[in-house]
């Protein structure tokens, strides 16, 4: 709870705040935050990867960014309220869609009862891999794992693309322009 | 910051330990928490430490760009590889049963292998994008100077 609490404490600060390279700083620190409430709901590889990526890497290349393109926020000329509108629409539906949920660690909730009674009693015989997780990615998942892996591969090329300067042979000559 | 001794200092003696972490979190993904993914951004971010520290000229020295994009293409070529070996051994698209004698002795293999493959790409993807950024602009390795 206190986790929880110290993380809407973020968003807040992340919202008041015009300066870019603190508001990158925070969200850093939010995802961090995140990365301890996945450790207290015994989701440790989900913690593993939200402190490796959204706290270390992510906030490293938002970092990068910032330094190409200036630190402080640009104030918008007018006030609209469709944005606000917008996003207490989305607060609200989600909201509502959370109101039916079956209830956190409830042992009847339907997705207990389907795949992963099985992963739980039969990934070690199945797999000889003890972390189950790594079974379900890895194998049983094995079809979302290879589209993961190639929606990075896919992202990687787009940056390699868009900002490296490829030392392409005809390019040469227009590469100290760009 | 070629001018801050301790910072240098400092990640001279993280960077082997942060590698080896990542290795660790690699091989180690299918008895504790960890896996591909997890490892190839913690290898990366050693790379990324050392690249802020020491520029980004010395660290395309020790890595040379062309070699980060193989991997970027190799790993998924592993993942991928790995399901048209266990096609061509009589299995289904990334069935790892049939990799070996036996079925769990396979999928370990399988697993093992994929997971490579994972960390390989995602470590080369990060280090590449970092790259770019950094390359783009001086000011990243040739802060304070």
């Amino acid at each position: 709870m206190a986790v929880l609490s110290f993380m809407v404490l973020t968003v807040f600060l992340i919202i008041r705040l015009h300066n870019l390279f603190a508001i990158v700083m925070l969200s850093g620190i939010y995802s961090l935050l995140a990365a301890t409430f996945f450790v207290v709901v015994d989701g440790v590889d989900v913690a593993f990867t939200e402190a490796a990526v959204g706290a270390g890497i992510s906030t490293v290349l938002m970092l990068g960014a910032l330094s190409l393109c200036g630190r402080r926020e640009k104030v918008p000329d007018q006030k609209t309220w469709l944005p606000l509108l917008v996003v207490l629409v989305t607060g609200a539906t989600l909201v509502y869609g959370t109101l039916d949920m079956p209830n956190y660690g409830d042992p009847q909730a339907p997705v207990h009862q389907h795949v992963a009674p099985r992963y739980i009693e039969k990934s070690l015989e199945e797999t000889s891999v003890p972390n189950m997780v790594t079974a379900v990615l890895a194998s049983y998942r094995g079809y979302d794992t290879l589209g993961e892996v190639t929606v990075i591969f896919t992202a990687g090329i787009g940056v390699m693309v868009l900002l490296s300067r490829l030392r392409l042979g005809r390019r040469k000559e227009d590469e100290d322009v760009g | 910051m070629r001018h801050h001794l301790v910072v240098r200092v400092v990640s001279k003696l993280l960077i082997p330990f942060i590698l080896l972490f990542g290795l660790y979190v690699q091989f180690h993904g299918d008895f504790g928490p960890g896996g591909g993914f997890q490892a190839g951004v913690i290898f990366a971010a050693a790379f990324v430490l050392y690249t802020l520290v020491y520029g980004l000229d010395n660290a395309k020295r020790i890595i040379p760009e062309k070699y980060i994009r193989a991997g970027v293409a190799l790993g998924v070529l592993i993942f991928g590889g790995t399901g048209v070996a266990s096609l061509l051994m009589g299995g289904n698209y990334l069935d790892y049963s049939v990799l070996a004698a036996e079925a769990p002795k396979g999928q370990h293999l399988g697993i093992f292998v994929v997971e490579f493959g994972v960390g390989l790409t995602v470590a080369s993807v990060m280090i590449v994008i970092f790259f770019a950024f950094a390359g783009r602009d001086h000011k990243i390795d040739e802060m304070e100077e």
